[in-house]
């Protein structure tokens, strides 16, 4: 990209200036610091071809082609399952396409935010950046330190004109001016029978900011991706949660986060609360959510009371807890052949419709035995549902999220649960390899119970007694450095495009020279150019000519020699009439 | 509470009569509109034809207009405004009415019944928020009828503001009627609370600019498509060799503001409301970060607003870019104002996300 200021033809530097280049030279260019679009072929060679590269890649117009692309490649992630969204589903993707799911698979299309493709896109649109910024600014550093350019031989030429006579000198007249445009905060500077003067450099500024803001953005998203931590866990009213490794259901990190310095912080939740719309169209609809929890931070581990909602996380040691769902534990109470209490607990189900929370579940006994004192693990699966529809409902499916008719069924399954193997297994599912089902003549041992009903198992095995219900709730806890640094990006990106977008830049000259009729009058024409064709500069010229008046007063012309203009009457005085 | 809940059925209710009627009114308002165009079409305008023709041989350099003699008084030095190369010189048509009295009669009595319709429109938007003392747009009903106000009501202000934005009428009207006939039928939702994640100040602050940008963008969409008609128009005119216009479509066209101008109003409302499009995904991920645990996730509704957004910027580069100003950056916008309204009805219904509140 050139930073020459003696452009012959800018076509960049807007629809005005690039007509008036001809006639206007340096005049009309640099009115703004876009790159100029070359498309010449380089001489062969090397060192000629990475500079046309890098020209072409630091163009407008390659950089609109990859903005263009930025936003076609980010299509396909938002109508394919994506693995860091939803996991079951791209498996689901896959099993009902499995040929398509192959090539979407080697595309990279179940993570297209994080695919080779999307990344080299947005990687280039930023290089391209870095290589529009840097000399952009230069070049913008060169104009605020040279001076608004001087006036062009024919100003009537320029997009918004006016001319009048008057009888000051024209030095006085200059001087007035220059006094006028300063006053008004233009940089204003006399060359020759002329007064340069240019106003409204934030709009490059602006324009810079907002492109390196955008730069900070994907800073700050990298390092939030990189440092970060997220983790979920479930708890059930009662229990509690302290920040190690060891506590989470599941736990994962960008690539530089320490697991050895996690903040000390944790929290006890007592209870959960949750409404529900109970009438009309929208019953079922949740109305309130709200986890009361304890919590502590830090090593004294003095506790605190609070709340979390969905809206509003608890921020806690650089890390924050989120809401995420509930569902309901029914506690349980296991004996064992012998009577003796194997078990006592609540244990979390997983909702299965999330609507109305008929949710299923196992509960594991491990340290059962016969009453004959041998090992006897014990196994139960279960559905809940918190609002039982009644026995004629015929199905187990719940009608309402809220605990007003609770049933909990169980089968029961006796032999080795397979815990002992030591490896890791899912809390919700019974390992079936080596269970057996109780059974009374050839029927499976089922039993619906309400609370405080005991289902005993056949053959003197035991019982288990549904006591009651507790609810959980899973959280998120996660830490997410770069969170500021990409608010401050996206604050420092709004005013630079405001910047941009609202700041006219623009230039005005005004010209005080004798008339050649020898009449000794002095002829003032002014003339203003802007970046782009703005209603606001004719009715500014309007103004300085105004404002100018005073100090050239108008002056009878001496004969009509100018010809009328187009019957079509008076210029439009702005086009804001218009549009 | 139940006296409050029937009070509320009671404001539902009312606001379901106050929207059904001001699509009677609409209704009215676009055949005065129709009106307008018809008796419109019996005058002889042809100064585009005129102005192109005259373009030709006199490309004068813009001149003092002084006239009036020495003695004259002196009046105040005019200033004379050239416009830009490469865009024809050519004046805005005269309106829809083209100058005939019949036909301005009825363009006023379609503006009158607009701003009518909308008062009542408004009405039901505002007793809707009552019922569900909330912000109202909960659900896609609510926001398709708050757009189609918010819409008709910038349109309003910038005639009060004496714009000239006339010609936007017809079009404006029509979609605004298939838009609240949609909202009425296929999106109906019974005024109702919020779910919980909706519970949130942000609520208002993106919702509300989310409504006001795509209101303003559907204005530059509209005059863009325009400008693409219109210019072709331009063109054929400027080529007396080419294949001329046929006569409804040069009656139509004929009428409208240049394509230059249309041009114009549609660059200035796009980039006037892209910042607040942008606030828009900057106060939708302080919001998600604060529900969700997450600025930014790459929700379906989130990559379309980006995209969107990425789109809007395309175009404004194309803009500033030489080679792609006119049509093909109008193109760029026309797609543009495309990805916001799949964003909205595309998302919503056939893409489940985490925005999944459409309510359908
Ligand atoms: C990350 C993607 C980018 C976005 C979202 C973006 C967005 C914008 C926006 C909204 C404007 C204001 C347009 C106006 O003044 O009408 C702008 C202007 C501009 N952009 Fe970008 N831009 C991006 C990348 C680039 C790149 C890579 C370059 C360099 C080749 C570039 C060069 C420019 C220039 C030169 C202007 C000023 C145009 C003028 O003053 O006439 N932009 N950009």
């Amino acid at each position: 990209m050139s930073t020459k200021t003696d452009t012959p033809r800018d076509p960049e530097s807007g629809p005005a200036a690039g007509d008036a280049g001809n006639d206007l030279g340096a005049a009309g260019s640099q009115l703004s610091t876009a790159p100029r679009e070359d498309v010449t072929l380089p001489s062969l060679g090397p060192l000629g071809w990475v500079r046309w590269f890098w020209r072409q890649l630091t163009s407008m117009r390659v950089a609109l082609l990859l903005l263009f692309l930025l936003s076609i490649g980010a299509i396909p992630g938002s109508l394919i399952p994506q693995t860091s969204i939803d996991p079951v589903k791209v498996d689901q993707f896959k099993t009902d396409h499995p040929s398509l799911g192959g090539i979407y698979d080697k595309l990279g299309m179940f993570h297209v935010y994080s695919s080779v493709w999307f990344s080299a896109i947005y990687l280039l649109l930023f290089i391209s950046l870095i290589g529009c910024i840097v000399p952009r600014t230069w070049q913008f550093v060169g104009q605020l330190r040279g001076r608004p350019p001087a006036a062009p031989r024919r100003l009537t030429r320029l997009p918004a004109y006016t001319t009048w006579r008057t009888d000051a000198a024209p030095d006085d007249v200059l001087d007035a001016a220059g006094r006028l445009l300063k006053k008004r905060r233009f940089r204003a500077h006399r060359s020759g029978t002329a007064v340069a003067a240019e106003k409204g450099y934030l709009r490059e500024v602006g324009n810079l900011v907002f492109h390196v803001a955008l730069i900070v953005m994907l800073v700050a998203f990298a390092v939030g991706s990189l440092w970060k931590s997220e983790g979920g866990k479930l708890i059930t009213e009662g229990d509690g949660f302290a920040n190690s490794l060891t506590q989470y259901d599941d736990f994962k990190s960008g690539a530089f986060f320490d697991t050895d310095t996690m903040e000390p912080f944790g929290f006890t939740l007592d209870k959960f609360v949750a409404t529900y719309e109970r009438t009309g169209p929208q019953k079922g609809t949740p109305r309130i959510f709200r986890a009361d929890v304890r919590y502590f931070s830090g090593a004294d581990g003095k506790e605190h009371k609070t709340s979390i909602e969905v809206n509003s996380p608890l921020d806690i040691a650089g890390n924050r807890v989120y809401l995420l769902s509930h569902g309901y534990s029914p506690q349980v109470t296991v004996k064992d052949g012998r009577g003796k209490v194997v078990y006592k607990g609540a244990v979390p189900f997983l909702p299965q419709d999330s609507k109305n929370f008929t949710s299923t579940g196992v509960v594991k006994v491990p340290g059962a035995r016969t009453k004959d004192g041998k090992r006897n693990q014990l196994g139960f699966q279960g559905f809940f549902v918190p609002t039982f529809g009644g026995k004629g409902s015929g199905s187990m499916f719940s009608q309402f999220p809220a605990l007003d008719n609770p049933r909990l069924v169980l089968t029961a399954y006796h032999g080795d649960l397979g815990v002992d193997s030591g490896l890791p297994q899912n809390v919700y599912q019974l390992q079936m390899k080596n269970l057996k089902q109780y059974k009374v003549g050839g029927r499976a041992v089922a039993q619906m119970m309400q609370p405080g009903q005991t289902m005993t198992l056949p053959g003197g095995d035991g019982s288990i007694t549904f006591n009651g219900i507790k609810t959980w709730a899973s959280f998120k806890i996660s830490h997410q450095p770069g969170n500021g640094l990409a608010l401050t990006g996206a604050v420092a990106a709004l005013l630079g495009l405001a910047g941009s977008l609202f700041i006219q830049r623009r230039r005005v000259w005004v010209r005080a020279e004798p008339a050649d009729d020898g009449s000794g009058a002095t002829v003032v024409e002014i003339a203003g150019l802007g970046r782009s064709e703005s209603p606001r500069l004719p009715e500014e010229l309007g103004a300085l000519a105004a404002a100018l008046e005073p100090d050239a007063p108008l002056a009878p012309h001496p004969e009509d020699t100018v010809e009328p203009t187009d019957s079509d009457g008076p210029a439009e005085p702005s086009e804001g009439a218009r549009a | 509470m139940n006296i409050a809940a029937a009070a509320n059925e009671t404001l539902a209710h009312n606001s379901n009569v106050l929207v059904y009627s001001a699509m009677a009114i609409y209704t009215l308002a676009f055949v005065a509109h129709m009106a307008e165009w018809v008796f419109g079409s019996r005058s002889k305008v042809g100064r585009t034809a005129a102005a192109l023709t005259a373009q030709a041989t006199a490309a004068a350099p813009a001149r003092a207009d002084r006239q009036g003699g020495g003695t004259a008084v002196l009046e105040r030095p005019k200033v004379i405004t050239k416009t830009a190369a490469g865009s024809r010189d050519v004046p805005d048509g005269p309106g829809a009415a083209g100058g005939t009295e019949k036909g301005d009669l009825y363009g006023r009595i379609a503006i009158s019944l607009t701003v009518l319709a909308w008062a009542l429109h408004v009405g039901g938007v505002v007793t809707r928020a009552l019922s569900v003392q909330r912000a109202p747009w909960g659900n896609m009903y609510e926001f398709s009828t708050t757009f189609a106000a918010v819409a008709v009501g910038v349109y309003l202000l910038l005639l009060t503001l004496r714009k000239n934005v006339r010609w936007i009428g017809l079009p404006l009207i029509t979609t605004v009627l298939l838009d609240l006939g949609l909202a009425v039928t296929v999106l109906y939702t019974a005024s109702d609370q919020l779910v919980p994640a909706l519970h949130s100040y942000w609520l208002w602050i993106h919702v509300s600019c989310a409504i006001l940008s795509g209101a303003v963008l559907y204005l530059g969409a509209v005059a863009t498509l325009l400008f693409l008609f219109r210019d072709r128009y331009e063109a054929k005119l400027a080529d007396p060799a080419g294949k001329q216009p046929g006569a409804f479509a040069a009656s139509v066209l004929e009428r409208l503001p240049s394509a230059a101008s249309l041009d114009k109003f549609a660059y200035r409302v796009n980039a006037t409301v892209f910042p607040l499009w942008t606030f828009t995904i900057i106060a939708g991920a302080i919001w998600a970060e604060a529900a969700w645990g997450r600025y930014w996730g790459w929700d379906p509704k989130e990559v379309w607003s980006f995209i969107t957004w990425v789109a809007y910027a395309c175009y404004l580069h194309a803009r500033a870019t030489a080679g792609w100003k006119g049509r093909k950056a109008a193109w760029l916008g026309l797609i543009a104002f495309a990805c916001y309204l799949f964003n909205y009805y595309g998302v919503n219904i056939f893409v489940t996300g985490l925005h999944s509140y459409a309510g359908v």
